[in-house]
């Protein structure tokens, strides 16, 4: 199991990581494995604003669907065109090639609101 | 179980080889347009006998309630009697046409308006609608009523509805399908809905909530009428899925718990035909106020005579003619039989029969939330290191059972729903319990016999991520 140190997460396990101005969202390696096998995930068009906590798309495993959802405010400036075709990469690296949408956050601040690395950490149960 | 390989049909195909003879053309031909025509249909070309074989032996590798356990309950399998069959295939109620009239179809008129009647009964309602065809049709049908409800009373602004998260994932949909939003409402510790999360939704922008009682986890949700009452309070409406109604029958009318708007499944609860075998009925149930807005037409009567009708604010049709009748003189059949004591001991078995193979297993199969259970309880399967769900599930074939529903409901790891039903034995009960603790032993001792199950079926160990990530749906030669 691992955290990226660099990230922030939500309590509904998407992590949101800053690169240069945009945010880097995509779910984290605990919820991957919870999930497992992905089939399928649904994302916005580029250009979609989106609040945080509102469904910015869908992912499904073989066990389940579940919502995404956004971890800052802020709008859609790209979606991760790899997915369409091998959702396994959100399994197999889901902080790296597994990415699915980076956002033009409207409030950078919201990052600080989410939980650090190691707070993630303990609330999954991880030392 | 016929075991033995079965060649697609496509490929026991031999050119020129047909099911039928006709007689020679006595007229003269008409050839069709040649750029309608096609040398090749891809086609299977079969006589008689090789496609009865071929279907008879694919049907000898079914499994079926009728041969086996099934412990995914009335969610999808429980036992139809066979007197329900005898009652629907009186040639009364086959050779009658869907546009004969109400003149000619008072039999069937007043059996529609009988069960109607019953079934408004059973769930303490005030009237009912037999259109919807299956159990989220008639959540669609709910809260369609609930959105031009509130419209009627100006309340349109209202566009949120409020979901449990051990619902099931239809309710959300319907929701969708009608236009509303939906929003999240956590379960509390005791797998119960959390009042005060519920508390701090409510709003002026609330249109209802959907609540499954009991709940998907098969615990009964003994606020209903506080969570009813709150709702009410805060100008929304209450829906009911009754998804799990076999809990409930003769003894709990969810319509004098403050709910407003229920939908039963006729295929689950009153043992008409489910899954490949339907069709459906997911007719929907209303209080006084909400019954002008019923989906129609209904039965009525008038004076001593039956007829259709359409409810004055009606939401209108769910579907072409009058819901699926067969399976409406199935239920009526069922209802008739059992009667107002035999439909309570219906759910008190079920009740019981699910504690005991709680009581039973629960050491072997942890549970996530340690309590008695309504007709369903949900077990968790990863009991050894490297065992999932899916091996405990994919090993019962092999000792003859059908797998429960698995990975479901999502806020329970690696679930393991299991749900009797009332028509099982002690003895059937027994023998699966004696199956799910030589699994739960060899889960520690021989875990490789539980990853490679199954080991007596046709096929395997099927792919199901290939098979979710590359499906193949067509046969290609």
């Amino acid at each position: 199991m691992s955290i990226d140190a660099a990230a922030r997460y939500a309590e509904s396990h998407e992590y949101a990581k800053l690169e240069g101005s945009l945010v880097l969202v995509g779910i984290s390696d605990h919820a991957q494995e919870e999930l497992g096998d992905i089939v399928f995930v649904e994302l916005p068009k580029a250009g979609k604003l989106l609040a945080k906590g509102q469904v910015f798309g869908t992912v499904e495993s073989v066990k389940a669907a579940s919502d995404l959802y956004m971890p800052v405010s802020g709008e859609v400036s790209e979606v991760n065109p790899a997915l369409q075709a091998d959702a396994g990469l959100v399994n197999r690296e889901p902080y790296r090639k597994g990415w699915m949408i980076k956002v033009k956050p409207s409030n950078i601040c919201d990052l600080d609101a989410l939980l650090s690395a190691e707070a993630y950490g303990k609330s999954i149960g991880e030392a | 179980m016929n075991l033995l390989p079965e060649p697609l049909i496509f490929n026991v195909s031999s050119p020129g080889a047909q099911g039928c003879s006709l007689p020679e053309s006595d007229v003269p031909p008409s050839p069709l347009p040649q750029d309608l025509t096609r040398k090749h249909l891809g086609l299977p070309e079969v006589d008689e006998l090789t496609v009865v074989r071929h279907f008879t032996r694919l049907s000898q590798k079914n499994f079926s309630i009728d041969t086996n356990f099934y412990p995914l309950g009335s969610c999808t399998m429980k036992y139809n009697p066979k007197a329900n069959e005898v009652a629907a295939s009186h040639s009364g109620w086959k050779s009658l046409h869907p546009l004969i009239g109400d003149r000619y179809s008072q039999g069937a008129l007043e059996l529609v308006f009988r069960l109607q009647e019953s079934l408004a009964e059973i769930g303490g309602f005030s009237a009912v609608s037999l259109q919807p065809a299956a159990g989220a049709h008639g959540e669609l049908a709910g809260v369609l009523i609930i959105r031009d409800y509130l419209e009627s009373i100006g309340q349109g602004q209202r566009k949120t509805m409020l979901i449990p998260d051990s619902a099931h994932g239809t309710n959300p949909a319907s929701c969708t399908m009608a236009g509303f939003a939906t929003r999240t409402v956590p379960s509390g510790n005791d797998g119960n809905i959390d009042i005060k999360a519920l508390e701090a939704m409510l709003n002026d922008e609330v249109a209802g909530i959907m609540v499954t009682n009991p709940n998907t986890l098969g615990l009964f949700e003994r606020n209903i009428a506080k969570i009813a009452k709150m709702i009410h309070d805060a100008g929304g409406l209450v829906y009911g899925d009754g998804a799990n109604m076999n809990a409930l029958t003769g003894v709990f009318k969810p319509g004098k718990s403050g709910i407003d708007v229920m939908h039963f499944n006729l295929h689950k609860t009153f043992s008409t035909p489910h899954g490949g075998g339907g069709p459906g009925s997911g007719m929907v149930a209303v209080v006084s106020k909400l019954a002008d807005f019923l989906p129609g037409p209904v039965a009525v009567k008038q004076g001593k005579k039956f007829a259709l009708a359409m409810p004055p604010a009606s939401i209108g049709r769910m579907k072409a003619f009058y819901g699926n009748f067969g399976v409406l003189v199935r239920a009526y059949a069922y209802i008739r039989m059992l009667g107002r004591d035999g439909l309570r001991r219906v759910a008190e078995n079920s009740v019981l029969n699910a504690n005991y193979l709680r009581a039973k297993l629960e050491r072997h199969y942890p549970l996530k939330y340690k309590k008695a259970c309504m007709h369903e309880f949900v077990a968790m399967g990863n009991i050894a290191p490297g065992i999932r769900t899916l091996d405990i599930a994919k090993r019962l074939i092999d000792y003859g059972f059908h797998p429960p529903t698995i990975y479901f409901p999502l806020i329970v790891p690696e679930a393991l729903m299991i749900e009797p039903t009332e028509t099982e034995s002690k003895a059937v009960l027994d023998a699966f319990v004696e199956a799910m603790l030589s699994i739960a032993q060899e889960a520690k001792t021989k875990p490789e016999l539980l990853n490679a199950a199954p080991t007596t079926t046709p096929v395997g160990r099927l792919d199901e991520v290939a098979a979710a990530r590359c499906p193949v749906l067509c046969y290609r030669p």
